[in-house]
């Protein structure tokens, strides 16, 4: 029986998309709380705004991190929301689940929570959505001990690290992108649950440049699989493609009436580089050419491989608008070995020769993008002991005003004025 | 034993970290993990990977609303335990994955699912519209300005065809985030919806000492429109901030810091539409999503002036654009001049970038189209 009259989200439970509304509903069956989760939004849909209040510091003794405290401001009208803090449990690689520790999740929530979830919140955790403040010790408990798991990050700290599903189930992924994500995640458990950072600091691992985790667009160590040999060629799978007998593109556009696969005009002429060409039936590449964008592999994925010899490419500092305006991650270490052989070392020396800089010069809530604007990308290079070279900048700086250091300056910067004066009459 | 309120650190567990992705990995995943030899999408929404070894794992990929209660995913585990050996996975848009190593199994499991297809829509792949990724919005965010589940729903009512179809140019990624600190990174999305705020934030004068550090509040500001001040509250006189509301631009900030600053509003807050971004490095480089519609209103339970606008876009774009053309890159090729033109949307100086680094967007040569915008210059 409805707790509250909902004639707006009502409207929500039609249509074909499936109904969040209808969804809330059915579990109002067994946690009422969900009735006053559905009357508050609906007072929001009348009302035109949120009924939440700012903020509330809640969380688990000895993290600061992994629960967001939230409160209702109408809790007489909605007690079952009055409390309805988020808690963010660290996911598993590629966001694979066995339907057993699923349900245990399920199981847990059901005790001590809402009912409601996100499968998944936008960094990657799974996410329970409204929770009471007594609840919150008794479920880590439960979920440290009878699940062997663990809350993810939130506020100032290293966010809960996120990947592709990369080798586990795509012939593209130029390293393990579960595997560096579980083993950094594990190594860095006490910088996710304790912040110590001037702002968040967010890994993302996409297997190849296609970068299904948008890691160049939302984190500031972003991990970009990448190859330094050939593209892997097979002619004979060329002529299938050229003959129509494969679909381009892995059949991404079979829906739409486009024509006979046309080989020079869906992938030569497409080639940013224009480094492809068909020598009679044989497709050549100058691979030296190559900027690896994908786009041929993307279209012809049973003639066309990564080359051989992977890793990655790190870029560093991308973040959404707030405040400065949005910002991509600037390419900084254009190859790197990805190997579980060193328990990945060095990518562990690049991650804390960029923290060990910012935590101490990086501002109050300056994502490291920001600082690193602050300073220039010349300044952050130095401190990341790379050399400058013409791939890191679309373009040369097209002003003069080069921060020249004394020591770059014959004779330095030390003169005599008067010495000049004897010679320059004023 | 359990948690014991009185001895709150006995016997407590911490950094465990996550569970081992080797332990959710279906036998047919776990078995040829990076021996994968190529992929084909045989039907909307339906994956096949072929291995090395010759084996081959079918996907089939359905939506769902990411606000999902535990009954619906226990119904999840349900058919991941009829059809799957017992696993499952979810994608970085919010969409279901259900594996299998052959034919049978996956013919099986789709016709399951088509039983109960209210639920569980097949689609998500190819040049469709996938699912939205979004926020949290009225349903449990402190600081948005629209809501994001039922934008997200009215929206993906209306775009329903092209989630089960793969008839468009190229993929077509929305993705809405309720205010601008995007929570969603819609920054780089074919099509973003945002939340944004019109109105400058009032300043509680009764709670800002208690709830507030005043230097904060005022560094929060971008544009230095925040400045320290006093105000009676009653017979006292007490420290507070006072908003230059000439120079705000609505970000918000300030409210994160300061909860004694609310900015939204029922008729100031509402939807911008930004269009043209990407992550993927295919082709041409990553790209922002550019302002095309500044403000559109708020409008419960079904949002029409936004689904209207995204459906328009999306149209124009499924009949102009050319294979493998992503949004950004049509609207590039054929001018935004033109964008503008094609999908009937009025052209406003809110779309000329005036924040910092501006001067990069405005135009600095005289190639350029003449469209509708310029007749009043080229008729006589």
């Amino acid at each position: 029986m409805a707790k509250h009259a909902t004639p707006l989200l009502d409207e929500l439970e039609k249509g074909p998309w499936p109904s969040f509304v209808t969804d809330m509903k059915r579990q109002a069956e067994t946690h009422p709380e969900c009735w006053d989760i559905l009357g508050q939004l609906e007072l929001s849909y009348k009302d035109k705004i949120t009924h939440w209040k700012h903020g509330g510091i809640v969380g688990v003794f000895g993290y600061g991190g992994g629960i967001v405290g939230r409160y209702s401001d109408v809790p007489k009208k909605f007690p079952g929301v009055e409390h309805f803090h988020t808690v963010r449990i660290a996911q598993p690689s590629g966001l694979y689940y066995s339907t057993k520790n699923l349900r245990a999740l399920m199981d847990l929530w059901d005790k001590y929570g809402s009912g409601m979830t996100n499968m998944h919140g936008s960094t990657g955790d799974m996410i329970f959505l409204g929770t009471r403040t007594e609840n919150l010790e008794p479920l880590f408990w439960d979920l440290t001990h009878d699940l062997d798991q663990d809350l993810g990050g939130s506020g100032s700290n290293l966010r809960t690290p996120s990947c592709c599903l990369g080798e586990s189930r795509c012939e593209w992924s130029c390293y393990d992108t579960q595997d560096v994500c579980y083993h950094l995640t594990m190594h860095y458990q006490d910088e996710i649950h304790r912040p110590a950072f001037p702002y968040k600091f967010k890994f993302k691992f996409s297997g190849c440049p296609n970068d299904c985790v948008a890691a160049i667009a939302r984190s500031d160590f972003a991990l970009l699989g990448t190859w330094k040999d050939d593209i892997r060629i097979n002619q004979a799978a060329v002529k299938e493609y050229v003959a129509g007998n494969y679909p381009s593109n892995g059949g991404a556009h079979a829906g739409g009436d486009w024509g006979k696969f046309d080989i020079k005009k869906e992938v030569i002429n497409l080639c940013p580089t224009g480094c492809m060409w068909m020598e009679g039936d044989e497709l050549k590449i100058d691979n030296a050419e190559c900027n690896r964008c994908m786009h041929c592999i993307n279209v012809m994925p049973r003639a066309l491989k990564p080359g051989k010899e992977k890793g990655a490419t790190v870029c560093v500092g991308a973040k959404a608008p707030i405040l400065d305006g949005a910002q991509f991650a600037t390419m900084v270490i254009p190859f790197i070995e990805v190997s579980k052989e060193n328990e990945y070392e060095n990518l562990i020396d690049v991650i804390e020769q960029i923290w060990d800089w910012w935590m101490e010069v990086g501002k109050n809530r300056e994502r490291v993008g920001e600082t690193m604007q602050r300073v220039g990308l010349p300044t952050f290079l130095r401190v990341m002991e790379i050399d400058a070279m013409p791939q890191h900048v679309k373009e040369p700086r097209s002003n003069p005003y080069v921060f020249w250091k004394e020591e770059e300056v014959e004779g330095g910067w030390e003169r005599d004025v008067q010495a000049f004066r004897r010679k320059h009459a004023a | 034993m359990g948690y014991d309120p009185n001895n709150p650190m006995e016997g407590r567990i911490t950094d465990l970290g996550p569970r081992s992705y080797t332990e959710m990995l279906p036998p047919v995943i776990a078995a040829n993990k990076g021996k994968w030899d190529y992929h084909e999408i045989i039907a909307p929404g339906v994956l096949l990977h072929v291995s090395e070894s010759g084996a081959e794992c079918y996907t089939v990929r359905v939506g769902s609303p990411r606000l999902v209660s535990i009954a619906y995913v226990r119904d999840l585990c349900d058919i991941a335990d009829k059809h799957c050996e017992g696993y499952l996975r979810f994608t970085t848009r919010n969409n279901v994955e259900f594996m299998v190593d052959s034919k049978e199994k996956c013919d099986a499991l789709i016709a399951d699912l088509k039983t109960q297809s209210s639920k569980f829509p097949i689609g998500g792949t190819g040049a469709c519209v996938t699912n939205i990724v979004h926020t949290q919005g009225w349903v449990h965010c402190h600081t948005p300005a629209t809501d994001a589940s039922g934008p997200v729903k009215a929206v993906m009512d209306d775009l329903f065809e092209y989630f089960g179809s793969m008839t468009l140019p190229a993929q077509v990624r929305i993705a809405l985030a309720c205010c601008l600190n995007m929570c969603g990174a819609v920054h780089a999305s074919d099509i973003a919806i945002l939340g944004i705020h019109r109105k400058p934030p009032m300043v509680d004068h009764s709670r800002i000492t208690g709830v507030c550090e005043i230097p904060l509040a005022i560094s929060a500001c971008p544009l230095g429109a925040v400045k320290p001040a006093k105000a009676k509250v009653g017979d006292q006189e007490v420290k507070t901030v006072q908003v230059n509301a000439e120079r705000c631009m609505f970000c918000g900030n300030c409210y994160t810091m300061c909860p004694a600053m609310p900015l939204a509003d029922p008729d100031g807050d509402g939807i911008a539409i930004l269009v043209g971004g990407k992550v993927s490095n295919a082709k041409s480089a990553p790209k922002f999503s550019k302002l095309v519609v500044p403000f559109l209103p708020n409008t419960p339970p079904r949002w029409p002036e936004t689904v209207a606008v995204i459906r328009k876009i999306v149209e124009v774009y499924a009949k102009d654009a050319r294979k493998y053309e992503r949004i950004g890159e049509w609207a590039e090729r054929i001018g935004w001049e033109k964008f503008f033109e094609k999908c009937e949307i009025p052209f406003t100086d809110k779309s000329i970038d005036d924040y910092r680094l501006a001067y990069d967007t405005w135009r600095t040569t005289t190639q350029f189209k003449f469209t509708k915008a310029t007749e009043a210059y080229t008729s006589k």
